[in-house]
């Protein structure tokens, strides 16, 4: 980039001040980069938070801000007038106090931090809007990903109300529902011959060819970006417990980016001072048929084997998760742990959640929800402590998950025989 | 054995600017000795100290992953392609 262009930058990214490898150690201006030259590890986001004319980040300051994730414009690296900008203005999602999901599994304190309310349905909203901005700051034309779903729709979306292009790969057979969500905002929907880890490796090769010039991939070039979206969960939930931390969180993981920026954006307010410094403890939810994570944090591994999904909790479905090691280092670190659970768990879960709370999750959801149940019945969640778990995403997208759900009886217009139907 | 290895753009500083180059050898291990000999430096982008791959880096002989087969010791036979990929994206 030009001298120009770095100062630019230094505007566009607000607190981020360089791109910093998290094996190494090496840091890299800000830029369209996502792997060390170094060691091939994962770059991301540095930050200062006390820069020479940067306002404090205080509690009022976050708390008169807009309704959405931009109120924690500061702590991200996107530009400070970023709400004004068109996008979706994704965030600010209900936190739900399930007192009758918390009174049947036997939790005094649950919450639901419910991410069905974003644009799109998902939380990808989320890190699709800061990953937008990066695309905008570096020039990029058209945006794109690699996705199990929910992130084709959310970029698609995103893509339209910004004036870009947008040309998303899903593997092909994924739910009817995310594929009408993805395609309906116009853009080129592709869909691959193969698994999501193959849509990946794909998208990976198409970003060093010709025919990716000028493509933002939120998740693949902009990754570093991308990812930090997922901090706004955290601050978020401490937010509206008040300004604490959660003691205890269930977090979904596909690629373990969510749990590991989740865990970052807790450390961010520690260190702000925004919340008091206590101890938390992060468990992590796989479904057993995509489980690479969980089996290795039960075997004592800190490398995660990569595996080939079988699950109907498509969007969790990655076989060969970058961010594992990460995850394992944080569920040691807190005292926290990762589970799985099976696809009839998961459904049953989904069930669960909507007969006690009315929130109706997708299939991750009912993974998380899954394994919320599955960590209390086996002792590994105080029963007592103030819990958060995540729904990342809408029902209404997997509905086949709950396909024998459906009326209870068909009737003649007559009291008589709605009386004798309910016998 | 001839095989050809799809590089990564990160890696480019080491092969003129190549996206892909020849290389011999009969498994993974032997070319990645091979592409180190004509491109001094590959190797420790790909491999640690002990020898092993690193843990972001994937490598694909023919559409599959090593680590589903024997790693650095994965057969690759005349006319094999083989990938190096950043194990950097994804999802949630």
């Amino acid at each position: 980039m030009t001298t120009a262009q770095l100062a630019d930058s230094a505007v566009s990214f607000g607190p981020a001040v360089a791109l910093s490898c998290r094996e190494c150690g090496a840091r890299i201006p800000l830029g369209p980069h996502y792997v060390c030259v170094e060691c091939f590890g994962p770059l991301e986001i540095a930050y200062d938070f006390h820069q020479p004319g940067r306002p404090a980040v205080t509690r009022e300051l976050i708390e008169s801000g807009p309704a959405s994730i931009w109120r924690y414009a500061p702590l991200l690296p996107v530009p400070a007038d970023v709400a004004a900008k068109p996008n979706l203005n994704p965030g600010w999602t209900r936190l739900v106090h399930a007192r009758n999901l918390g009174r049947e599994l036997g939790l005094r304190k649950l919450h639901i931090k419910d991410d069905t309310g974003n644009p799109t349905h998902s939380f990808k909203d989320r890190v699709v809007a800061i990953a937008l901005e990066a695309a905008r700051t570096f020039g990029f034309t058209t945006l794109s990903c690699s996705s199990t779903g929910n992130l084709a729709g959310a970029v698609c979306a995103a893509a339209a109300r910004a004036g870009l292009r947008a040309c998303v790969f899903i593997p092909a057979g994924l739910e009817q529902a995310k594929i009408v969500m993805a395609a309906v905002y116009g853009g080129e929907l592709i869909a691959i011959d193969g698994t999501y880890d193959e849509v990946n490796r794909f998208c990976s090769e198409l970003i060093g060819d010709e025919a990716g010039e000028g493509w933002g991939f939120v998740n693949v070039n902009l990754r570093p970006y991308y990812a930090e979206g997922s901090k706004t969960l955290a601050y978020e939930i401490a937010e509206q417990l008040g300004w604490k931390l959660p003691e205890q969180i269930v977090i979904p993981i596909a690629s373990g980016s969510q749990l590991t920026k989740i865990d970052k954006g807790f450390k961010e307010l520690i260190a702000l001072g925004l919340v008091e410094d206590r101890p938390y403890k992060v468990f992590g939810a796989q479904a057993n048929g995509c489980s690479p994570v969980s089996a290795a944090f039960k075997a004592g591994h800190d490398v995660v084997q990569p595996v080939r999904p079988d699950t109907i909790a498509k969007s969790l479905a990655i076989g060969n998760p970058a961010d594992g090691p990460y995850v394992l280092d944080i569920a040691r670190r807190t005292g926290g742990a990762v589970e799985d659970v099976t696809d009839a768990e998961v459904v049953d879960a989904i069930r669960l959640l909507a007969r006690t709370e009315g929130v109706f999750a997708e299939t991750a959801g009912g993974v998380t929800v899954g394994v919320l149940r599955k960590l209390v019945e086996t002792g590994k969640l105080d029963p007592d402590a103030e819990t958060v778990v995540i729904n990342s995403g809408d029902g209404l997208k997997t509905l086949d998950a709950v396909a024998d759900a459906g009326v209870t009886a068909t009737i003649k217009p007559s009291l008589a025989a709605f009386h004798a139907a309910r016998g | 054995m001839a095989v050809t290895v799809r590089i990564p753009t990160i890696l480019r500083t080491y092969t003129g600017g190549s996206a892909e180059v020849s290389a011999q050898g009969a498994t993974l291990a032997e070319v990645i000795e091979d592409l180190e000999s004509n491109h001094p430096g590959l190797r420790a982008r790909l491999l640690d100290d002990a020898g092993k791959l690193r843990r972001f880096v994937n490598v694909y002989v023919d559409d599959d992953d090593v680590r589903f087969a024997d790693g650095l010791a994965t057969a690759t036979g005349e006319g094999a392609k083989l990938s190096i990929i950043p194990a950097v994206a994804g999802g949630c």
